[in-house]
């Protein structure tokens, strides 16, 4: 691959290794009662509030509808995804250096399966909480309702209008898989390109023949 | 790397950004012509009185509608220093019970005194909710006038409402208790706590009784009101806990579909209680009462109580089952629609006293509690307002056939159609409403032109004070189809409930000072010469009065370390709005004010010798900064006379003797306060 290609596939880890420190993904809950809104960051390791306090007042009106509380200690994927996340990262680092158009296209597949599948383990993580609810112990139970919260865009929760959007992590995901991509299709053109200069004076040479 | 390439991640970098920084403020748009509307211009007066509780301030405030300007605070369950209310010598009795004498409760519902089921101008009443009380407030003074405690009872909350002619005011008990309360495991809840219902004589001021309790299975009653026109003869209670959980109730009482409105037939009780069915029962509790003359509140120890058992009064109670935990219960103006406000339920369910009295007729019963027939659901409701919004608590009604429920959760106000039931209307209030306001809206003739929603949250609606932010009253127009917020003000403590009505009806009535001459306070000093100074052992009674702008006697001496001292004071002003205050320094208790004509007594108990300044606290008068004396104070056992000075005008009067002089007014020049 040229340099150009690999340094942009070099600059696509960096930004995946940006998942470590940016917010994956972002809840938001605004309610009458709360019109600055409460909202969850979920990071690659943890979850937290937007503001200090908001997962607590997020587990404390929770438990109104027999919501488990969200505690990130007990997510055991919050354990381990750092380390894919590294993983993901020093593998892109090595096909950079390798070089090799076989290492990027290995890594993109790689990351697109990682991504899936994360993305999936997010909603059943999002189907969990909305449906299993302590009925038991629930003060306000609404027949048929469930309180699973959007994987993208908006949905009303009794009083609250709960947004799920990607953060800044996942944009930095996307967008490392996206330079991937780039130095792939550079490296591609880049070919052609060279064919076609290689090409072109013996074509110059027989039109002067 | 292409230059395109770092444009793009900027791109997408700045999409995200963009999505996260997005927040939403939403803000009522007041319509244009709203301020206009709430304009009372100065020197006018607002077209409506309205009573708001306060709360946890032990008091009720007064705002005049549609302006909300503050009128006045009116002390009930608390002392209060600012006119020394429940410090006086002549009011600390307002404010005893068998557990002595307590400075404070919860208020939460103002209740007007009615005829024919329309709020009359005569009383105000208004429940102590922490220990169970109704006090009396009367409308042509806003003072509080009588207080009576109610026994085997805690947590007085489902009071005080009224009956359409005052004949009883009513207090349920939210708490079920042990009857009589002795020593009692909390696991035996089941077998012997129970409810009371007390339903007491309002219709005669000074005679507040308690004619008789209903004993009910010990739940807990929530709210109530009384039935009218068709269905004038019932009350009606809501009651959750129904599950009797005596632990976390948050979770445990809230396990049943349903709870249960009470459908009492007071009517009935009465002719039981007439009929010798009802227990005397010994019971412990306090009437209090200020005498009109002496303006002096005396307490009387009440010892029995007469209950009635259901069982022994058959008819007397019904249950009628009502969804989720129902906090209010209101009578519709006609009296046939009775609507439930089930906390955690997602409809609105309205019964009707004529399918209730069918279904009584037909016995249309679903087994029966503690020998009170639990009616069938079905067999009484008539209809469901269906997606009315999250968390309905009270509902009002305009005389136009529309009702107005609060919701809490939803945080608005919902207009709905009696009989079609349907939503015509919502507006959302500044947040989480708890109960709502119609002039006259609970009574048979609402004056329906303004709704006051009384909201338990403020956030972000007045510029901040801390961590404590006051509660608010919003003030919406419904005079026509469709609600408008007119106003946002501000209330003191938590207004729960509130009552108005119109300011014709009571303004013309106000009294303007009391005549001196019909003073009966045993200690009042109708003129400058009666003043004086006078030792009863230990005791020493200063006679002193009030006037623009001196005291006297005021220059007092012989007070030993060790007496007492009872500073008695007449305002001697026979004139609107003159008003003295009365303080002496190092004094624990409060100042004193003194209406025109009154008398007030502040005891003080002085620790140490010294001469002690006293001064006017209400700035009364051009010379007001003149009002001021000394008290000297003497070692125990010190050879210092007893001591009163006399002014001037006194020795004029003592020649005078026998003719009532009246006080020059020299210092009137300014009439400047």
């Amino acid at each position: 691959m040229s340099l150009r290609a690999r340094v942009l596939m070099a600059a696509a880890s960096l930004l995946v290794g940006g998942a470590l420190l940016l917010p994956l993904w972002e809840v938001r809950l605004i309610a009458p009662q709360y019109p600055e809104g409460l909202g969850l960051r979920i990071h690659v390791n943890t979850v937290v509030g937007i503001k200090p306090n908001d997962l607590q007042s997020i587990n404390g009106l929770n438990h109104y509808i027999g919501m488990k509380p969200i505690l990130p200690d007990a997510i055991p994927e919050l354990r381990w995804m750092p380390w894919i996340v590294v993983g993901l990262m020093v593998g892109g680092i090595a096909a950079a250096w390798r070089g090799s158009r076989r290492s990027v296209v290995a890594w993109l597949a790689g990351f697109a399966l990682i991504g899936g599948i994360g993305l999936w383990d997010f909603h059943r993580w999002e189907y969990e909480y909305g449906h299993d609810l302590d009925a038991e112990n629930a003060i306000i139970v609404v027949p048929g309702m469930n309180y699973e919260p959007p994987l993208l865009g908006s949905k009303q929760l009794l009083n609250f209008t709960a947004t799920s959007l990607p953060g800044t992590g996942a944009i930095a995901l996307g967008a490392g898989f996206l330079l991937a991509t780039g130095a792939l299709l550079t490296n591609h053109r880049r070919r052609r390109a060279v064919r076609a200069t290689h090409a072109m004076p013996r074509a110059v040479a027989a039109a002067k023949a | 790397m292409p230059y395109r390439t770092i444009r793009f991640i900027a791109a997408l970098l700045a999409v995200t950004f963009a999505a996260a920084c997005r927040t939403s403020t939403p803000q009522q748009l007041v319509s244009g012509d709203a301020a206009s509307k709430v304009y009372v211009a100065p020197g006018h007066y607002d077209e409506f009185y309205a009573f708001l509780s306060g709360g946890y301030s032990g008091n009720v405030s007064v705002y005049g509608l549609p302006s909300g300007r503050m009128l006045k605070i009116i002390p009930v369950f608390s002392q209060f220093p600012e006119n020394g209310y429940g410090y006086t010598q002549e009011t600390r009795a307002m404010l005893q019970t068998t557990f002595g004498e307590i400075p404070w409760d919860d208020t939460h519902h103002t209740e007007l005194s009615q005829t024919n089921g329309v709020p009359d101008g005569r009383w105000l009443f208004i429940n102590g909710n922490n220990t169970p009380r109704i006090a009396r407030i009367d409308l042509t003074r806003f003072e509080t006038d009588e207080i009576i405690q109610i026994p085997n009872s805690a947590g007085g909350h489902a009071s005080p409402f009224t009956t359409p002619n005052s004949e009883y005011v009513v207090s349920a008990t939210r708490f079920s208790v042990p009857i009589p309360n002795t020593d009692t495991p909390i696991e035996d809840f089941k077998a012997r706590f129970k409810g009371t219902i007390s339903f007491i004589r309002a219709d005669q001021p000074g005679k507040m009784d308690i004619a008789f309790q209903i004993l009910m299975p010990g739940y807990d009653y929530d709210l109530g009101h009384a039935g009218k026109g068709p269905s004038d003869g019932w009350f009606f209670f809501t009651s959750y806990d129904t599950e009797q959980a005596y632990t976390k109730l948050e979770v445990n009482a809230s396990k049943n579909d349903k709870d249960f409105i009470a459908a009492v037939h007071w009517k009935l009780a009465e002719q039981c209680v007439k009929d010798g069915k009802a227990k005397a029962t010994p019971s412990a509790y306090l009437h209090n009462v200020t005498d009109e003359r002496t303006r002096i509140a005396t307490s009387e120890r009440k010892t029995s109580v007469l209950i009635l058992d259901p069982a022994n009064c058959p008819g007397v109670v019904y249950f009628i089952p009502t969804p989720k935990s129902p906090h209010g219960v209101d009578v519709d103006p006609t009296g046939e629609y009775i609507v439930g406000g089930g906390k955690l339920a997602t409809v609105i369910p309205v019964h009707s006293f004529t399918k209730l009295q069918k279904a009584i007729a037909d016995k249309a019963f679903d087994g029966e509690l503690s020998g009170i027939p639990i009616l069938k659901y079905e067999a009484v409701m008539v209809g469901e307002v269906q997606k009315p919004g999250l968390g309905p608590l009270h509902t009002e009604f305009d005389g136009k056939g529309y009702a107005y429920t609060s919701m809490f959760i939803s945080s608005e106000v919902v207009k709905w159609k009696l009989g079609t039931w349907e939503v015509v209307d919502r507006i959302p209030v500044y947040y989480s409403i708890g109960h709502l306001m119609i002039p006259g809206g609970d009574s048979k003739q609402p004056w329906g032109k303004y709704l006051l929603a009384l909201d338990k949250i403020t956030k972000d609606r007045y510029l901040p004070t801390g961590p404590e932010l006051a509660q608010s009253a919003q003030l919406i127009d419904i005079s026509g189809d469709k609600m408008k917020l007119l106003l946002d003000f501000p209330t003191t403590g938590e207004p729960h409930y509130a009552q108005a009505l119109p300011a014709a009806m009571i303004r013309d009535k106000q009294v303007k000072f009391f005549t001196l001459a019909n003073n009966g306070n045993p200690y009042v000093t109708r003129s400058e010469a009666e003043g004086g100074i006078e030792r009863k052992g230990k005791a020493v009674h200063i006679k002193m009065i009030a006037m623009r702008s001196h005291f006297t006697p005021d220059n007092l001496e012989g007070v030993l370390v060790g007496d007492t001292v009872y500073f008695h004071i007449t305002n001697i002003e026979q004139d609107w709005d003159i008003v003295h205050g009365f303080a002496v320094l190092g004094m624990n208790t409060a100042n004193l004010i003194l209406l025109p004509g009154e008398t007030r007594t502040l005891k003080w108990v002085p620790q140490a010798a010294g001469v002690y300044p006293f001064y006017c606290t209400d700035f009364c008068s051009a010379l007001h900064q003149e009002m001021q004396g000394y008290i000297r104070v003497s070692a125990a056992g010190a050879n210092v006379p007893l001591k009163a000075n006399m002014s001037a005008r006194a020795k004029t009067q003592e020649a005078r003797k026998g003719a009532l002089v009246v006080p020059a007014r020299h210092d009137q020049m300014t009439g400047m306060r």
